[in-house]
């Protein structure tokens, strides 16, 4: 039976849902196999990721927690993203932020979290937005590859921190260890009553919220939307296109150095390498899972952050490697980007005239 | 001066061969119009599939082939999505990259610390008599004589060849390319396999050639740097040479560095090579040939209907 590509007329209603728990379900059926593979039994498998990720109140908060990061990484990526300047730097920017805050909350041990934390949070999204700068001035002056140019500054900035953490900041009483002083109670993000979830999620909703009122209701926001068709359009507008993609390259640096503010802040209460787990690349799988829509990246940064807690667990109950949930990573996003054509095409038996 | 610079410089061609493959491997699939960042996952896997190969059945050779027909493989997943899928070469490329070196870390786990039959140098006959010439780039392993061969057949194929020309087409004008009577979707398959083929056989360099022993994150960046090298090289097989080798050189440069044992912290001297790409790439921004991108890089071929 012949088969005959053809454009949709309407766009699909559900089909992004659709398309997106398909992926989901491959992808499991996948990983099941790949358990299988290593001699483990599959099913048991799928359900200790399962419990691990959603099984109980100590889940959902461990999913929380590492949504936190994500959210902001991911909001980064999506703006850069809408406006086709392919930031994959948010690894780096979020080391940068890490660094920006840390260097306060070394500077200033004493003074209150009231305006310690602040002065942090200035600082890394300065630090961020800088690192992100580099790559938009190069792209816009020397017409350097954003792509490129972003994920060489990410190895260097995971460098660049090894280098204060096992150098000029180190701990003297960390017998050895490569990580600068616990940071004094001004310089941590205090919890939500008893809960391991810190005030961090909260400062996440404010940005969230910021930036679609941004998008939504200023010039600015509106010319950076329209800019995301490209340039040839902006210029139409009378957009000063340059200036935007500086614009936005920053602020996306600034979101992933909030990030990492927060991760240092709230988690480590200090600066070390274990610090960076890649939330600047799976930021990129949540961003494009979302169509890059700030709503959606809250909802996928929660199951993509469920799914790292899940893999924990599985980890440590059946000794499955941690790159586990990397390769689920890559798999979903591979399978929706597939099954996204069928967003504007479908299949058709062909008929014979 | 000699006995620093000589040894030094063998050592720059020892550790710009595996760059080299995977320069050109990027090389030949943008050349039919698909960008494909998906190196660093290629090679990882690469690696991997050539060194269990060669472990299980004794032969470094049945390795190498293995290495080339995995990023062969891992390639064409890229290729279904965005060729016949129409994804968005971009973020593919990115997730094969977090797939295939997930994947990589999770098979390979087990092997770390192993070593598996792999690749030795060797006195070329005749060819390593020759002074100092014969000091640098003759006393190597079979895969870096190999190595000086590809480049001349790649440039031979997109210059004398129907079917290079036909590549470029694609690369250039799909949309002419099949007013023309050729099959542009078939030929970016080729390209892509092909150059998935030749990335491989640059991962499978590094687990047989270079390293000798398993190691985790065997790939270090090297599959990015080759993809920077392609536009370093303006998409010329001569240009891709000289830039493998300097990125070799800074490599080679960096470890005897290290080995000496300077008070300068390694961690700085571990990013020479990736502020060397930013460089070479604002370097040949300078030069200013945009023109030598394939036109039509980057973007999908719409299906009629």
């Amino acid at each position: 039976m012949p088969l005959k590509i053809r454009k949709r007329d309407d766009p699909w209603k559900w089909g992004a849902l659709v398309v997106f728990l398909g992926a989901l379900l491959f992808s499991l059926a996948i990983s099941g196999l790949l358990l299988a593979g290593q001699g483990k039994d599959a099913l048991e498998g799928l359900y200790v990721l399962w419990q691990g990720s959603f099984g109980n109140l100590w889940a959902l908060e461990g999913a929380l927690l590492k949504a936190i990061p994500l959210f902001l990484c991911s909001l980064g990526v999506a703006i850069a993203f809408r406006m086709q300047i392919w930031n994959i730097g948010a690894e780096g920017q979020f080391a940068l932020g890490a660094i920006g805050a840390t260097w306060m909350a070394l500077l200033f041990p004493d003074l209150p979290g009231i305006i310690l934390l602040p002065l942090m949070f200035v600082m890394a999204f300065l630090f961020g937005g800088f690192w992100a700068f580099i790559p938009a001035f190069l792209k816009l002056k020397l017409r350097v590859n954003e792509i490129i140019s972003t994920l060489m500054l990410n190895y260097i900035a995971i460098l660049l921190l090894d280098f204060l953490v096992f150098g000029v900041w180190k701990d003297p009483a960390s017998f050895g260890f490569p990580m600068t002083p616990e940071f004094t109670s001004g310089a941590v993000i205090p919890h939500i009553g008893e809960s391991r979830v810190h005030w961090g999620i909260l400062f996440c909703t404010v940005v969230g919220i910021g930036l679609w009122a941004f998008m939504r209701y200023t010039r600015l926001g509106f010319e950076l939307q329209a800019s995301g068709q490209g340039s040839r359009v902006a210029k139409y507008a009378k957009i000063r296109y340059g200036m935007l993609v500086m614009l936005v390259m920053t602020l996306s640096g600034g979101f992933a150095g909030w990030a990492g503010c927060v991760e240092t802040s709230a988690v480590l209460n200090r600066l070390q390498p274990s610090l960076m787990v890649g939330y600047g690349y799976t930021a990129i799988v949540v961003a494009w899972l979302a169509r890059l829509e700030p709503l959606n990246i809250a909802f996928a940064s929660f199951l993509l952050a469920a799914l790292r807690v899940g893999v924990e667990n599985l980890q440590l109950e059946l000794q499955i490697p941690a790159s586990f949930g990397v390769i689920m990573e890559g798999m979903i996003l591979l399978t929706v980007l597939a099954g996204q054509f069928f967003l504007t095409y479908k299949l058709e038996r062909k008929h014979r005239s | 001066m000699w006995e620093f610079l000589i040894p030094l410089f063998a050592a720059t061609v020892q550790s710009g061969t595996p760059i080299l493959y995977a320069t050109l491997g990027e090389m030949m699939t943008e050349k039919g119009g698909v960008l494909n960042l998906g190196v660093e996952g290629i090679m990882s896997i690469s690696a991997l599939a050539a060194f269990w190969v060669s472990l299980v059945t004794g032969s470094p050779w049945l390795g190498f082939l293995a290495g080339g027909l995995g990023g062969m493989a891992l390639s064409s997943l890229h290729g279904f999505v965005c060729i016949s899928c129409l994804g968005n070469q971009v973020v593919s490329g990115l997730a094969l990259t977090i797939l295939g070196v997930g994947l990589t870390h999770f098979l390979g786990v087990s092997y770390v610390g192993l070593s598996a039959p792999g690749f030795f140098p060797f006195d070329f006959p005749l060819l390593s008599q020759i002074p100092v010439i014969g000091d640098i780039f003759f006393k190597h392993n079979m895969l870096v004589y190999i190595s000086f061969v590809i480049p001349v057949l790649f440039w031979f194929f997109f210059k004398r060849t129907s079917l290079g020309m036909h590549v470029t087409a694609t690369g250039e004008m799909p949309a002419a390319a099949a007013a023309a009577g050729l099959k542009p979707i078939a030929l970016r398959y080729f390209a892509v396999t092909v150059g998935g083929f030749l990335i491989g056989l640059g991962g499978a360099y590094l687990s047989l050639a270079y390293m000798h022993l398993w190691s985790n994150g065997i790939s270090g960046g090297r599959g990015w740097i080759a993809v920077a090298l392609v536009i370093f090289a303006f998409w010329r097989p001569g240009r891709a040479v000289a830039g493998a080798y300097l990125f070799g050189g800074v490599m080679a440069f960096q470890l005897r560095l290290q080995a000496m044992g300077t008070n300068f912290p390694s961690s700085l001297l571990l990013m020479l090579p990736y502020l060397l790409t930013i460089l070479a790439l604002i370097l040949s921004a300078w030069r200013g040939k945009r023109i030598d991108a394939p036109a039509a890089l980057g973007t999908n071929i719409e299906p009629e209907g």
